[in-house]
């Protein structure tokens, strides 16, 4: 057993795999209940279209087939709440309906559903189901549905402007871009992503007559909110009469955070029905009907003096959010994009436009990383262009630019009244230097290209914001988020001395079952087999916000460590009792109370248990057992950093582009668990590589996705990396007493910048400045082609 | 129609639908809920099990089609009651995060060492290139099958 001490920062192993790799564990679609039956959902083949009429006459009449409905049967239910809407600016929101019923706005749209004894005949009778729709002309682009004559398609959004937001100040940023020595343009894409966590999304809902409450599992990142938003907003029931599960959930990247269309269906079908329904979402639904991410168009400019002194920066942006807004969407571009644009550098002015717009596509909201991506894209590209405009080294420029270690807390000042916590920027770029040998990179690079091969490096030296508070900065006086955003956590101490937590957050494959029982090991000096971890039921757990943003840790796993303290006060209460000895001469020290210099004579953690749970000698007044609920606020958000490095070999015939090396230093502040960390890093810079290189969701100009399917959108495969070189600095966060950051969005928000930088590097002989995403061998190929290459 | 399988040592005997898929009759007949369906144009792996010794995408393949054969899952694999080698690995080396993957990535994994009992690395990334991980990277599971073959 690994010392108590040293429980925190060890490498144990996860304690929720062994049902895992035996195939034991529950997910949705594993759930079987007496009586279930099975929906399918007929979605809209046009993307945007007037729905004239249904006949569902055969569909009914199906063998199998329990009923079918269409949107005019929900007619009494609300539609989806919005429930992050852009700060201190109208939003002209519209939101799916459980099925829409007049109107569709993007191919994917639900319009009826179908309920049989089993999935197979659900499906046949969707066929039998014909919809009369009268087409209508259709716009998929975000800057060209805001231009006059552009299809409109929401009456209370002109121009198809969903909200129109800033941050920053504009005069001081046009007058800076005025004086500045240089200038540099440049309009850059960040394309449309599909999240693709690997189970889909699904539902079951069950409903009990007699008690008008409902149970219902579902797919989800937040089952809390997910509760509240659907008594609450949806239903208008008591938030008392529903229980929410997450059952195993296999990854979400964000599109698992929202409060879709299907799960309010499904509740409303128990309900209807007087049986328990099923829904699982397959791949094709799940490519068209649950949430993007991404997809801006962005005009820069930023100034900078001739030594390399950035200046100014002035960014404007059309954020495309589709067809109608998702649950969090407009705070995505707006908030967690707008504010976190000056990256690791001093930027005195900056300036940034935002129009959240409606296209006739599939809606978009937070996908991992959501909008530190986009900004940290922008940022590490203009960088690299000024680097380029004035001939200097981008390692030399970032330096210049780099927030001091002095300089924190540090205020971007865009960022509203919260400050940067800590950073040691120099610190980890060196370190990233050091693993790649620059020097000697730059040799071989010049060698290559005199033998007619395209090496290049890129960086992206970003910072990120994490484990996002206050509640009273992110709600509704600042930041326009419809809620509060702190965490809960309970810790009980059984009689047996075995701890049981309950978090209101939850776990979908990020390991709390494990790195929260190692704080609890550490912090009680007890084994981390004596600790279990609950999470994911309303039932029997605290309220919780949920997990996205990389706020577990840096938020839920806090309020753990608060409830720990509590519990070791009380517990030195009792065991001073216990030893007869004053409570001011007592210390709790590796799992046991003894008095200060006396290890000898002590009382276990288990034995305090034991007498606090049997409470047959308590102090007078106090309660019995060890028991203690928490809700922890952060006074501030935290902000992990880091360097990445990528080196690219550009093949000029082919135009195909070659990871070579991919190293990553990132700073997380303390870390619980390193091996959970470098997982989540791995996988992070995988899908921020992706981005850089072939994933893109591509509509055409109709509003069909013709990335569909997985045979169209290039999910990355086990042989597109090389092996990555990863390493860690340590600066703990000043916000919280564990110093943890947050480390499940790093590797996406670093990597995509690094490589597209790595690949312009490469390709600057043949004058090239700046490359769209995803940077497919295609679009190399015809760009030497026009070069001359 | 009637088929009989043999799956994970035991014989089954069902009466079928022509178009039942070999997955849902793991799943749904056999109550064998290991093998998860991640899409639905066989590319991502996560059904694959063992047919006739051969890994096979069990959402391609009707339940028809294996009459007669013998199907292992990943509920097949422990022996006596203990962790195959490679599913010690993937737990060892953090071949996984939300798991929804593991046991096609596992079953394909332990394929890839039949057939190659000391594969580079190199060769183990182009083995799983028929099964996605969104969570991981590759980079711990590459990790993880090498950790398997020498154990072996």
């Amino acid at each position: 057993m690994v010392a108590a001490e040293e429980i925190i920062g060890s490498r144990i192993k996860r304690r929720e795999d062994p049902r895992l790799i035996t195939g034991e564990a529950k997910y949705l679609e594993d759930i079987q209940l007496p009586g279930l039956l099975h929906a399918a959902i007929l979605r809209s083949p046009h993307a945007h279209a007037k729905i004239k009429k249904i006949d569902i006459s055969k569909a009914a009449k199906h063998p199998g087939v329990i009923a079918v409905y269409t949107g005019k049967d929900f007619a009494d239910v609300n539609p989806m709440p919005c429930a992050w809407q852009a700060g201190k600016v109208k939003n002209n929101v519209n939101t799916p309906r459980v099925l829409e019923i007049d109107r569709v706005t993007f191919t994917g749209a639900g319009v009826a559903v179908v309920i049989a004894e089993d999935r197979y005949t659900a499906q046949d009778a969707l066929e039998l189901i014909h919809v009369d729709y009268e087409v209508l002309p259709a716009v998929v682009d975000a800057e060209k549905a805001t231009k006059a004559g552009a299809p409109q398609l929401h009456e209370n959004a002109p121009s198809n402007i969903a909200l129109e937001w800033t941050c920053g100040t504009q005069e001081s940023t046009d007058r800076a871009l005025k004086e500045a020595d240089v200038v540099v343009k440049q309009r850059m894409l960040n394309q449309r992503l599909i999240p693709t966590p690997m189970e889909t999304r699904g539902c079951i809902a069950q409903y009990q007559a007699a008690t008008e409450e409902w149970t219902v599992w579902m797919t989800s990142q937040a089952p809390h909110v997910m509760r509240l938003l659907m008594t609450a907003f949806v239903f208008g029931v008591p938030e008392t009469k529903m229980r929410v599960i997450s059952p195993q959930v296999g990854g979400g990247f964000g599109a698992k955070i929202f409060l879709y269309p299907e799960y309010c269906l499904m509740v409303a079908l128990s309900r209807k029905i007087g049986r328990p329904v099923k829904w699982m979402e397959t791949r094709s639904e799940n490519y068209i009907a649950t949430t993007h991410g991404r997809d801006h168009i962005t005009e820069i400019e930023v100034g900078a003096k001739k030594d390399g002194t950035i200046t100014a920066l002035k960014v404007n942006t059309y954020a495309n959010l589709g067809g109608v807004l998702s649950t969090i969407a407009p705070g995505i571009p707006t908030t967690l994009y707008g504010r976190m644009l000056s990256g690791t550098y001093r930027i005195p002015n900056i300036f940034c436009h935002v129009y959240g717009v409606y296209t006739n596509t599939g809606m978009v909201d937070a996908y991992r990383g959501a909008g530190r991506p986009e900004a940290t894209y922008v940022i590490e590209r203009a960088v690299d262009l000024v680097a380029h405009e004035l001939g200097l080294d981008p390692v030399a420029i970032r330096r210049k630019n780099f927030i001091p270690p002095d300089a924190f807390p540090y205020d971007p000042v865009i960022l509203n009244g919260l400050k940067y916590d800590s950073g040691e920027y120099a610190k980890a770029l060196d370190l990233a230097l050091k693993m790649l040998g620059y020097e000697s990179f730059r040799k071989e690079q010049a060698e290559a290209r005199k033998q007619g091969r395209y090496l290049g490096v890129g960086f992206s030296s970003y910072v990120e914001i994490c484990g996002v508070a206050p509640s009273a900065w992110i709600g509704l006086p600042g930041e326009g988020w419809g809620a509060g955003l702190w965490e809960s956590a309970n810790v009980r101490v059984h009689l047996t001395g075995k701890v049981v937590v309950t978090t209101g957050s939850q776990s979908h494959g990020q390991g709390h079952e494990t790195s929260v029982a190692q704080v609890v090991a550490g912090e009680l000096g007890i084994a981390v087999d004596d600790v279990i971890v609950q999470h994911s039921d309303t039932l029997g757990t605290p309220f919780g916000y949920g997990t996205y943003g990389s706020r577990s840790t840096a938020v839920g796993t806090v309020a753990v460590y608060n409830s720990l303290q509590k519990i070791k006060e009380k517990a030195k209460l009792l065991g001073a009792h216990m030893l007869e000895a004053a409570p001011e001469d007592v210390v709790f020290e590796d799992g046991k109370v003894f008095v200060k210099g006396s290890p000898d004579q002590s009382k276990t953690i288990q034995e305090i248990a034991g007498a606090a749970a049997l409470a047959y000698s308590l102090p007078p007044g106090m309660e019995p057992f060890l028991d203690n609920t928490s809700y922890y606020d952060p006074p501030n958000c935290t902000f992990p950093f880091g360097t990445h490095i990528c080196v690219v070999e550009v093949d000029k015939e082919s135009g195909e582009v070659k990871i070579k090396r991919y190293i990553a230093i990132d700073d997380v502040g303390k870390v619980i668990n390193p091996m959970i960390v470098e997982g989540q890093v791995h996988g992070g810079i995988v899908q921020g590589v992706a981005q850089a290189l072939w994933e893109g969701a591509v509509y055409d100009d109709n509003g069909q996705l013709l990335t569909g399917s997985l045979m169209d959108y290039a999910i990355p495969k086990a042989d597109f990396f090389p092996t990555f070189e990863t390493d860690r600095t340590e600066t703990p966060t000043p916000v919280n007493p564990l110093g943890v950051k947050g480390a499940g969005e790093t590797g996406t928000i670093a990597s995509t910048p690094a490589v597209v930088n790595a690949i312009v590097d490469a390709l600057s002989p043949f004058g090239v400045k700046h490359i769209d995403m995803p940077v497919t061998p295609p679009k190399i190929w015809r760009i030497l082609q026009g070069h001359g290459g | 129609m009637k088929v009989s399988i043999k799956v994970n040592g035991t014989l089954y005997e069902r009466e079928v639908e022509p178009r039942m898929l070999l997955v849902h009759f793991l799943r749904e007949e056999l109550g064998l809920t290991g093998t998860n369906v991640g899409c639905d144009t066989s590319q991502c792996g996560a059904c694959n099990v063992h047919l006739n010794g051969q890994v096979v995408k069990s959402c391609t393949c009707l339940a028809v089609q294996a009459d007669g054969s013998e199907v292992t899952t990943i509920e097949g694999l422990k022996t006596n009651g203990h962790l195959h080698p490679m599913q010690e690995a993937f737990w060892e080396k953090h071949g996984l995060q939300c798991g929804f993957c593991t046991p096609g990535m596992i079953m394909t994994s332990v394929a890839l060492l039949q057939s190659n009992p000391h594969p580079t690395d190199a060769e183990i990334r182009h083995g799983l290139e028929g099964n996605l991980c969104r969570c991981t990277g590759y980079q711990n599971i590459v990790a993880a099958v090498k950790a398997a073959a020498e154990i072996k």
